[in-house]
């Protein structure tokens, strides 16, 4: 068990070493004098940018992602219980069929309340 | 031909079964790692190749046919060019987070590759919750979209990545949930065990709404068209990316196309039967079936326009996420039903 993640853990090790692996030979073979001057400048239209870019944004993308959470939560149930399906008998599908009926209706809630809508 | 790989890894392991364990451990580790990446480099090199000429022709055209035998080279002559490019950081940027960005978005799209059966024994960790672990490291890719388009300090690579954490969270839900059905028939959570569920029938049979669901949630997770609102060329520049030069871009490409690789081979091994197949190597039969599955993906990108953001959005939560309740509904009264029938218990 403690091997299996002992090797998942090479993979992450490996995969950030391929990264900064490949920025290394991008480095040794890149032409070396530094970009200046309009090189580095922000690439928008071709105009000089106007305003910050980092502003604060529209809750739209908040709403979303409380929703998101909502269901993702619900995934975590879902996932031992859809394992053991087979071997809990009808009560626990009859169970979770009313759990996911109680998520369906906040999804329907959400969608009344147009807190889907993307204005 | 269908122990070629295997033999080799047994090999390597006889070589160091005199050792202590966490010096097997290590070896094994590395030995599957440097295969996965052999098999990610090699696809994504093919794939580059492929996504061109398979849009030339789609659009009535040659595609690329100057650098070697029908184009061939193409992809090897566009890495080395993108590995002798500057490294340009644009001067607002914020400069680590930019430059950690191409780093992180690799990650996940390596580390995926290691709960995939790609054929028989042939397997780099059998982790006993495989599929959530696939879901969950695959997630995280959001994680650094995000990071590169903040830091570019680009309007555009703004939206773009706003709209990557829209979408890809917004997806991640009925993809979840597709998978559902499939873990529901087959009792496990062990991508090899899923394969063997599939001996007889594949469970695209059993589910084909949830594999559907499967298929358009990937494409959305994957960023291609019609669902391509993170790029989007044509209203926001490439998005997130737009600011990233030389070997940077190309690892976020990379990751792109490993990512399509990944969901590929996940579709493959949940609803396509994984490596089950007659006569051929289960290994080669595993690669045929995710290169089918590649270019339906390649067909629908060139074949539908892109989708405008609300109406995106919109078909997730109200069409997407109801049809995949719906179908753990299904599956769920339908294995109830084959229960009762055959062993006469509920």
């Amino acid at each position: 068990m403690l091997q299996q993640y002992a090797i998942i853990g090479i993979f992450l090790l490996g995969a950030v070493g391929t990264a900064v692996g490949s920025i290394v030979v991008n480095w040794l073979v890149r032409p070396k004098p530094e970009p200046k001057g309009d090189k580095r400048a922000t690439y928008e239209c071709g105009l000089e940018t106007i305003g910050p870019t980092w502003v604060q944004f529209k809750a739209r993308y908040f709403l979303y992602a409380l929703v998101f959470l909502l269901f993702d939560v619900e995934t975590i149930f879902l996932y031992p219980w859809a394992v053991g399906f087979q071997e809990l008998g009808f009560l626990a599908f009859v169970e979770m069929m009313i759990f996911i009926g109680i998520l369906a209706l906040g999804l329907w809630y959400a969608w009344k309340e147009e807190g889907l809508k993307w204005l | 031909m269908e122990h070629i790989f295997t033999d080799l890894a047994a090999l390597v392991a006889g070589w160091v079964s005199g050792s202590p364990q966490w010096v097997q451990t290590l070896v094994m580790g590395c030995l599957y790692l440097i295969g996965v990446l052999t098999f990610i480099f090699l696809n994504c090199i093919f794939l580059i190749y492929l996504e061109r000429k398979v849009s030339a022709y789609i659009q009535q055209r040659l595609g690329p046919n100057r650098v070697g035998p029908r184009g061939i080279l193409q992809p090897v002559a566009d890495a080395l060019k993108l590995l002798g490019k500057e490294d340009i950081i644009p001067e607002k940027a914020d400069h680590w987070v930019f430059r950690l960005a191409p780093i992180i978005i690799l990650v996940p799209a390596i580390m995926v590759f290691a709960v995939i059966p790609f054929g028989k024994n042939m397997i780099p960790v059998d982790l006993n919750i495989g599929v959530f672990y696939f879901l969950a490291v695959a997630s995280t890719t959001t994680l650094a979209i995000l990071m590169g388009g903040w830091s570019s300090n680009n309007k555009y690579a703004l939206l773009g990545s706003m709209r990557a954490v829209a979408q890809i969270v917004s997806y991640e839900v009925p993809l979840a949930f597709s998978i559902l059905g499939v873990v529901m028939i087959a009792g496990s959570l062990k991508t090899s065990q899923i394969v063997a569920a599939q001996e007889n029938y594949w469970f695209i049979l059993l589910q084909p709404l949830g594999f559907l669901i499967y298929f358009i949630a990937a494409t959305a997770e994957v960023n291609r068209a019609p669902f391509d609102l993170v790029e989007g060329e044509q209203e926001i520049i490439a998005g997130p990316f737009i600011e990233y030069t030389g070997m940077r871009f190309a690892l976020f490409y990379l990751a792109e196309y490993a990512n399509l690789v990944a969901v590929s081979c996940l579709g493959v091994t949940l609803f396509l039967g994984g490596w089950h197949g007659p006569w051929l190597p289960s290994w080669l039969w595993f690669l045929i079936k995710v290169y089918i599955l590649i270019f339906v993906f390649m067909w629908t990108r060139w074949t539908f326009p892109r989708i405008r953001i609300d109406h995106f959005l919109d078909f997730n939560w109200k069409v997407l996420l109801p049809l995949a309740l719906v179908n753990i509904l299904l599956t769920g009264i339908g294995l109830k039903l084959y229960q009762y029938i055959t062993l006469g218990v509920w």
